[in-house]
Formats: C-alpha cells, sequence, structure tokens
C-alpha cells in the first residue's frame, strides 16, 4: 500500500525550508512531504523546532526561505494563499485555546459561520456531529471554564474538525493535561486517525506514536534528524541524538 | 436671602439635564472614536500604532480645561459659529476617546496571544478576531476601569461652566448668586453628584470584585 500511496502528489510539502529568530536559526533546510491519511509524529527534546515546523504550516509563522505547499497552494505572503491553507488545515494547540466567553457549540460554529459563510443552523447540526464523535455533545451549552482540561482539549479538537479539514496539526495536545485526562484526548486522536484523518502530531506520548504513526520524526536543533517507521524507529534508531533522546524518554515509561 | 421654591430647583434640575447629557454624548462618542483609537493602537501597522500613541498623550498630557478652551476658541477663531454644547460635546468626545482608547488598549492586549492563535488557525479575519473573539473579552476586562473613567467624566462635565456652559455646577453657582445660600445650595448640587456618580463607582467597584474571583 505505501508504494500505491507514493506515486500520488502530496498533500503538504516542505522544501528547504529555513527559519530565523532574529540569529536563532529555527529551522534548518526542512524537507517533509505528507500524503493524504498520513500520520506523522514528531518528537525531540524542547527548543528543537518542532512546534515551530507545524506553526509554519498553517502560517502562523513565517519562514524565511523554502516552499511549503498544501494541496496544491503555495504558501506566500499573500492573504489569499494563507487563507487557502488556513481552510484546509486544522489547528489544536497546547493550551486549547477555546474562546472562554463563548459556549461550547458557539465555539465550534463560529469559524464554519464566518469563513465559509454557512448558516446558523447548518454550522450547528455539523458542531453537533463533531462534538457527538468526541464524546461532549451533553456539554454543548456549557461554557470552558465549566469543563475539565481534557474535556476543552476534546471540543478544541471538535472545533477545529467544524471547519472539516484535510488534515490535523497537533501541538503537544496532552502536555498540558493532567496525567488521567491524556487517554481521552489520545483515545480521540486515535479514532480520528483510524477515520483516515491526515495528521501531524507534535507529542511525547511514544505509545501513540507506536500505535498510529506511519513515520515518526525525530528532530534536534533545528533539523529533521531521523525519519522512521515506528518499529524501526523504536528498536533501532539510526542516530546517536535519537538513541539518547529515547533513551531518555523511554526511561520515565 | 432667598428661598429655595420650585424654581431654583427646576432650574438646578435643567442644569442637571446638560450634565446628564454631555456625559452621555462625550461617552458614546468617546467611546466610538475610542474603539477606533484602541484598534490603531494595537494595529499592526506602526504608523497607525504611533499616531494613536501621539493623539492619546496629547489629550492625556494637557488639562481638559485647557482642552475645552481650545475646541471653543479654536473653531470660532476657524470661522465657524457654533454653539457653545457643541463645541463642549466636541471636546468630551475628543477627550473621552482618547482615555477610553487607552483603556482598551491595556484590554486588548491583556488577552493571550493563543486567542487570536486559535481565531487565525481557524481562518478568522481581522473583523471577525476583533468582533467576536478579542473585543468581547477586552471590554468585559476593561469594564471596571470604563466606568471609573464615567464617573470622572461626569464630574469633569462642571468644567464646561468655564465656556459658558449652563451645566448642573453652573446653574448651581447662578441660583447661589440669586438667593445667597451657597452652602445649601452646594450642598444641593454636590447630593446630585453623588447620587450619580457613587452607585457607579460601587458598581466599578463590584464588577472588580467579581473578576478578581473569577481569576483565581
Amino acid at each position: 500500500m505505501p508504494h500505491a500511496a507514493d506515486t500520488r502528489s502530496p498533500l503538504l510539502s516542505m522544501e528547504a525550508v529555513d527559519k530565523w529568530y532574529g540569529a536563532f536559526h529555527a529551522l534548518k533546510n526542512i524537507n517533509l512531504k505528507v500524503r493524504k491519511g498520513e500520520k506523522i509524529v514528531l518528537c525531540g527534546p524542547s527548543g528543537s523546532g518542532k512546534s515551530t515546523l507545524i506553526r509554519c504550516i498553517n502560517a502562523l509563522e513565517k519562514i524565511e526561505k523554502g516552499t511549503i505547499m498544501v494541496e496544491g497552494t503555495k504558501l506566500d505572503d499573500s492573504g489569499k494563499s494563507i487563507d487557502a491553507v488556513r481552510r484546509e488545515v486544522g489547528m489544536v494547540f497546547q493550551s486549547f485555546n477555546l474562546f472562554p466567553h463563548m459556549t461550547i457549540l458557539e465555539n465550534c460554529t463560529l469559524a464554519p459561520m464566518r469563513v465559509r459563510g454557512t448558516n446558523k443552523t447548518d454550522a450547528e447540526k455539523i458542531a453537533r456531529k463533531y462534538l457527538e464523535r468526541v464524546r461532549i455533545l451533553d456539554q454543548a451549552d456549557k461554557y470552558p471554564a465549566q469543563l475539565s482540561g481534557g474535556q476543552q482539549q476534546r471540543v478544541a479538537i471538535a472545533r477545529a474538525l467544524c471547519m472539516e479539514p484535510k488534515a490535523m496539526l497537533f501541538d503537544e495536545p496532552t502536555s498540558a493535561l493532567d496525567p488521567e485526562m491524556v487517554k481521552e484526548v489520545l483515545d480521540t486522536m486515535i479514532g480520528l486517525a483510524r477515520d483516515g484523518m491526515t495528521m501531524i502530531c507534535v507529542t511525547h506520548e511514544m505509545g501513540f506514536a507506536r500505535q498510529v504513526a506511519d513515520r515518526v520524526i525525530f528532530m534536534a536543533s533545528g533539523e529533521i534528524i531521523e525519519e522512521a517507521p515506528p518499529e524501526t524507529f523504536f528498536r533501532n534508531p539510526s542516530h546517536p541524538r535519537t538513541q539518547a533522546f529515547l533513551g531518555e524518554i523511554l526511561a520515565h515509561h | 436671602m432667598g428661598v429655595i421654591g420650585q424654581n431654583e430647583m427646576l432650574f438646578l434640575l435643567q442644569g442637571l439635564k446638560w450634565t446628564l447629557l454631555l456625559s452621555a454624548i462625550g461617552f458614546i462618542g468617546g467611546g466610538i472614536i475610542g474603539l477606533v483609537i484602541a484598534l490603531a493602537r494595537t494595529s499592526a501597522h506602526s504608523a497607525l500604532r504611533k499616531t494613536a500613541a501621539g493623539y492619546i498623550s496629547i489629550f492625556q498630557g494637557t488639562p481638559l480645561l485647557m482642552q475645552l478652551f481650545v475646541v471653543y476658541y479654536g473653531i470660532g477663531l476657524l470661522g465657524f459659529s457654533i454653539e457653545a454644547w457643541v463645541a463642549v460635546a466636541i471636546a468630551f468626545t475628543l477627550h473621552a476617546s482618547a482615555f477610553l482608547g487607552e483603556i482598551w488598549r491595556g484590554g486588548i492586549q491583556a488577552i493571550p496571544k493563543g486567542q487570536t492563535e486559535a481565531a487565525n488557525a481557524l481562518g478568522l479575519h481581522y473583523v471577525s478576531r476583533m468582533k467576536d473573539v478579542v473585543l468581547p473579552q477586552a471590554l468585559k476586562i476593561s469594564l471596571p476601569a470604563t466606568v471609573g473613567f464615567l464617573v470622572q467624566l461626569i464630574k469633569g462635565t462642571s468644567l464646561a461652566a468655564i465656556v459658558g456652559f449652563i451645566e448642573l455646577a453652573r446653574a448651581g453657582q447662578i441660583v447661589s448668586n440669586q438667593t445667597y445660600r451657597p452652602l445649601l445650595i452646594f450642598g444641593i448640587v454636590g447630593a446630585i453628584y453623588f447620587i450619580i456618580c457613587w452607585p457607579l463607582s460601587l458598581y466599578g467597584g463590584r464588577l472588580e470584585n467579581r473578576m478578581a474571583k473569577a481569576a483565581r
């Protein structure tokens, strides 16, 4: 199957991407192709550039060099290309970033109504469908602060899904959660992966990586150091920095 | 000493009417322009930010009394003849817009960056990002300071007397001159200001307490 998929053009690609924060070289010559339906897990020590990488994909960060293509749209400075990319790519943040002054349902209907021009009835129908899918429909009329962290993160996933994106970016979605809530969010993500969503996840949840990733990518100092299917990546990492990182992270599990 | 009869009280209430009207015009007009100032002050364009900052510092750095003079006599010098209340309304609107703009600027900047990022990631544009996401939260946290400023504005309208505008304080002065009972008259005038401003201050204080609790 992977061979058949290889012939298709990627849903998302980064070519020779470089990014600086002032003098700090945050991303160095990043090359990445993600096919439709592929699940990528990005890991690496903090400050390695993995969050920056996915934030460049939906233009939350600007790149200085290279090309990013999403669904045939080349990302440039124009508002038009940024709009096109953001319509197709959903994002889930570490700190949920739900809108606190809106109910769960309103959080989910805002973007479809404002960006896609969906009417309220249809937007609510879509919202209920995805809230149901993340198993939180019964909380639809509550405000974010009334929900637990795990519930809020599941709402954030539903909110992104309401735009019916072609790909989803996850930026450490479980890092801000209490341990007992990590599982419900991971289970939601696993369900999403099984349904065929294209996903790029920055996470330290190695169990999740083993279970759903097609490829695990290890980054350090702004570079992609190693890229391999999970079995190879965990059993037989080739680069010493990957070995050191895995040694450290797996010692805690 | 004269008596304080119905006529005198009516005259004071007439003044009160102008005080309230002037406060309302200043607050509403200042609110509208102030919103523009706050948005310019937090804009991505540095020219807009600097212009708004300059505007704010001019109005915050000069006395309201002087602003009243400049607008009142300034418009006269330009050859337009306008009624005192129009000049005063313009001056108060400009004055209030600078202060409200600065208060709301603080509110906008206090909203976590993640809110704007989430809105951006969802593809929301500036107008929706501001109208639906940032401003409702920013105005809410700015509410105590906004109410506080409204109280200042109401009391500040007494300065309009200087250009011959008969609002509550000036009406009090006139009645006091006629009746020779300044203590009683200004007692009444003070009480009226207090009855209006004190509940507002209380309300502002309560809002602040409630928010402090919610933030815990």
